[in-house]
């Protein structure tokens, strides 16, 4: 056994873990990866490797690096870019060196992480980057052999002379044919040529995952850096009065406590010493806005929905005259909870601003964000600001905000020294960013036979914008249709979270038009086929989705869960377009000792190509039990402007115990790969609750599930 | 302040420290083992767990001056080369999403399986039902124990 002290520093204790790993550790900074067969790659043989373009290098040893630009939630990008890169390259995927890229907009567009865009976005880009160089290798090769490149071809980091009997690898032609201009117009791969694409791929930080390597954020360390944290005012609508320091700046470990912007910053050298130093701080807080409490948001929906100021975001037709001449009027309103992003990593950032440039490494999905907020707090141009993304243990839109950015900045520029800003779990939940509380009325028509003749929406939000979608379904289907909206200010702060507006727009929508499918006397699933037929046949006004592809995923679905044919489950079914995206789900929920559980959920997706088809399951079984666990449990309320949940024991979030199975299907139709990383999570919460409707017959308008009186059981 | 010594991964460190400092922050502040994540601080969500002895514990309530002689394993020093039998079923059956608490959950589920070599379906979810995975890869947490269980058979 090795004795040492620690207190001697971390540093050496780094130094001696990289000889007791045997070689040489990856460096931090690009967020290295070593593909598990391999071993490990050092970061020297990227560097002497010629660059082909933005997204690959090759070195003389053959070793391809890819550079992969989106920040890595969890959605596994830092894979699947790869792969597409790869796939049009030929290259053996085990010799392949995956880095993080940093901010690079003179290289790199649209870094970012959100709308579950980047896919859709970059997946031309990313074939062609493989492509070019595969040509240009290819054009080397033509010349080094003197033979025309239509005799040649690839495979495996190889050109291939199958006439003349010999192949040559990329390493051995990539000085040369990175010489060569850069070909217009390259031909892509035929999709049944993909080899990756498609294919189940391994996460490949999944090594340094299961062996605890230094992949976050928070686990980032510089030497002599301080640590710091922030005392957020208590409640929204606050501000400082008076902070009496001398206590907590008198504890052990404490460097630094200072205000800043309504905030008390507090940094020393340990997170315990500050944890324990926060609590001897003394703050005052006065009221700067009237402090709202959740059951002001009751109160203040039911006034947004009867209000005459409200913003059309759609009409078609006459919808008085034809609710006049209804047979039957069905009204429902819907309603949510605030709720906390909860990301397993809370929020972090390191940050060292210097007098000639800022250096900021952390999770984040808005890099470019990040850095523009340095430059506004600092006055140092953007362009002497490096940003660094680190893997993030999550985000759900949390970290397209950049408020922790910005706070690590103020206490570096403050301290003059590097910090690293942590949250606590207690911080994470009561000082940021939410999905906001929003209620639904819904109005439908229906005339003598059933048909929905007209059809009403209104969204009353908060700070959320616009809270509809007026032209995703059932526009188009309907002549007589009025979408609008109205919107309260709170001073409760909001952000997009996973699948914004449609994580519940989509509950209140489908559990809506389940109910205007049982008053017309009809199938849930035929009703809505009708409808989207209906919307085929005879357009209403713009339709903002794909008929026949929400059509597909809907009857696929049903066959595939056996709709209305199994006897002692219920099944309760619901299908949503967002993120260019289409899925259906059915609910099964069976009673037991009367009350409702949910057994098991079907999914039907179309995603255009699969790019990773071990990462595109997780992204629609995780989307569904995200919005499952949301839908059941996820309840943030507010007393006097103060959330009243502050971690874990007071949240709750799903657990491993309360997962129905869950089986996914995807439809191959051989379009381009549209978004996944969200799409799965609206539908789920709809099909649940119409599942629990036919075990107990009594319908849900209101999340959390779990608070529900139908959670009871029939009565 | 005290003096502690440690017993970690094999190891052993002298740290100079507050006894209610809770063994998470030893481990990410003192010793740079920075793989033993922090999620909650209150134990609810097992982010945090190491094995003292052959327990799985929370770190982030175990307090240093707790520790004793006891010997802590973290994810680290799980196994010499990441090949234990629990992290290799993590890989094959790739688990992870964010990937930020899978150190707990594997140092849960090789507990478990120290435990109890052959777990019932209900016995594994009653043994990593503890241990929050915000992304949602609890099917192929149950999957890769179930996986790991026939491994070290």
């Amino acid at each position: 056994m090795e004795n040492q002290k620690t207190d001697s520093g971390r540093r050496n204790f780094l130094k001696q873990s990289l000889i007791a790993g045997g070689g040489l550790l990856i460096g931090f900074n690009l967020g290295g990866t070593k593909l598990a067969a391999q071993g490990i790659i050092s970061n020297a043989a990227a560097e002497a490797a010629v660059e082909f373009n933005s997204f690959l290098s090759i070195a003389g040893n053959g070793l391809v690096t890819i550079y992969s630009p989106n920040p890595e939630i969890g959605q596994n990008i830092k894979t699947s870019f790869p792969m597409i890169v790869a796939d049009e390259l030929d290259v053996d995927w085990t010799k392949v060196n995956i880095l993080q890229a940093p901010l690079d907009n003179s290289k790199f567009q649209r870094q970012v992480t959100g709308g579950s865009g980047a896919i859709p976005h970059s997946w031309k880009r990313l074939r062609e980057a493989g492509a070019t160089a595969r040509q240009m290798l290819m054009e080397a090769a033509a010349q080094r052999w003197k033979v025309p490149v239509s005799e040649l071809s690839t495979a495996d980091s190889m050109v291939i002379h199958k006439a003349g009997n010999r192949s040559i690898g990329y390493g051995e032609l990539a000085e040369a044919a990175a010489k060569l201009p850069q070909p217009a117009n390259v031909k892509l791969k035929d999709p049944k040529d993909f080899k990756l694409i498609g294919k189940a791929v391994k996460n490949v930080d999944n090594k340094d995952i299961i062996t605890g390597k230094p992949l976050y954020g928070i686990d980032f360390y510089r030497e002599g850096m301080l640590i710091a944290m922030v005392q957020h005012p208590p409640a929204f609508g606050m501000k400082i009065k008076s902070v009496d320091s001398t206590a907590a700046k008198s504890m052990p470990g404490i460097t630094d406590v200072f205000v800043f912007k309504n905030n008390v910053a507090i940094a020393g050298k340990s997170t315990w010493q500050i944890m324990k130093a926060r609590k001897a701080l003394k703050v005052t807080y006065e009221q700067e806005q009237e402090p709202e409490s959740s059951s002001d948001h009751d109160r203040l929906f039911r006034e947004l929905l009867d209000s005459k100021d409200a913003t059309v975001r759609r009409k078609d037709g006459d919808v008085e005259t034809a609710f006049k001449r209804a047979a039957r009027v069905i009204t429902k309103e819907y309603q949510c909870p605030f709720l906390p992003h909860s990301p397993l990593e809370p929020m972090n950032f390191f940050a060292h601003v210097r007098p000639d440039g800022v250096e900021l490494v952390g999770p984040t999905q808005t890099p470019d964000r990040a850095r523009s907020v340095a430059a506004e707090i600092t006055g140092i141009a953007p362009e002497k600001i490096t940003v660094e993304m680190t893997r993030m243990g999550g985000a759900f839109g949390r970290r397209l905000m950049a408020d922790f950015v910005e706070e690590a900045v103020e206490i570096s520029k403050q301290l003059k020294a590097p910090v690293k800003l942590i949250w606590s779990r207690e911080d994470d939940m009561t000082g940021g960013y939410y999905r906001p509380a929003v209620r639904y009325r819904f109005e439908a028509a229906l005339d003598a036979s059933g048909n929905m003749t007209a059809y009403k929406l209104r969204g009353a939000g908060m700070n959320a914008g616009n809270p509809t979608r007026e032209h995703n379904f059932p526009s188009g289907s309907v002549e007589n249709l009025l979408i609008d909206s109205v919107e309260h200010k709170s001073p409760v702060s909001t952000a997009p979270w996973r699948a914004p507006i449609t994580n519940f727009l989509a509950f209140a929508e489908q559990a809506f038009i389940d109910e205007v499918a049982q008053a017309a006397g009809k199938d849930p699933v035929q009703f809505r086929l009708e409808l989207m037929d209906k919307a085929k046949k005879s357009p209403v006004g713009k339709i903002g989705y794909d008929i026949d592809r929400m059509k597909k995923v809907s009857e696929m679905v049903a066959e595939k869960s056996g709709w209305g044919k199994k006897k002692g489950v219920y099944q309760g079914f619901s299908v949503y377009y967002s993120h260019l995206s289409y899925v259906a789900q059915v609910a099964e929920v069976v009673l037991d000792a009367g009350k409702p559980v949910v057994k098991k959920i079907y999914a039907v997706a179309d995603c255009g190509q699969v790019v990773n088809l071990s990462g595109a399951r997780q992204q629609v079984i995780g989307g569904i039990v995200d919005g499952l666990g949301h839908a059941m449990y996820g309840n943030l309320t507010f007393k006097e402007g103060a959330p009243e949940q502050k971690n874990f024991h007071q949240y709750r979030l799903i657990r491993l115990r309360e997962i129905p199975e869950i089986e996914v299907h995807f439809v191959d139709n051989g379009m381009d790969p549209t978004g996944l990383g969200e799409p799965a999570l609206p539908p789920t919460g709809a099909a649940v609750a119409n599942a629990i409707f036919k075990a107990t017959g009594k319908r849900i308008y209101n999340q959390p599930l779990t608070e529900q009186d139908a959670m009871k059981g029939a009565s | 302040m005290a003096l502690y010594k440690l017993n970690i991964n094999g190891k052993s460190y002298e740290a100079d420290l507050e006894p209610d400092t809770p063994l998470l922050w030893v481990l990410r502040d003192h010793l740079g083992l920075t793989g033993t994540k922090y999620g909650c601080g209150i134990a609810q969500c097992g982010a945090c767990t190491v094995h003292l002895k052959d327990q799985a514990v929370r770190s982030c309530v175990f307090p240093v001056a707790g520790i004793g002689n006891s010997p802590v394993t973290t994810i680290e020093g799980l196994s010499e080369n990441g090949d234990h039998p629990v992290q290799q079923a993590w890989d094959e059956v790739d688990v992870a999403q964010c990937g930020y608490c899978q150190a707990g959950q594997i140092m849960t589920a090789a507990a478990l399986l120290r435990r109890n070599p052959n777990p019932s379906a209900e016995e594994i979810d009653a043994g990593m039902t503890g241990n929050i995975c915000r992304c949602g890869t609890y099917h192929r947490i149950r999957e890769a124990v179930t996986l790991a269980a026939t491994k070290l058979k």
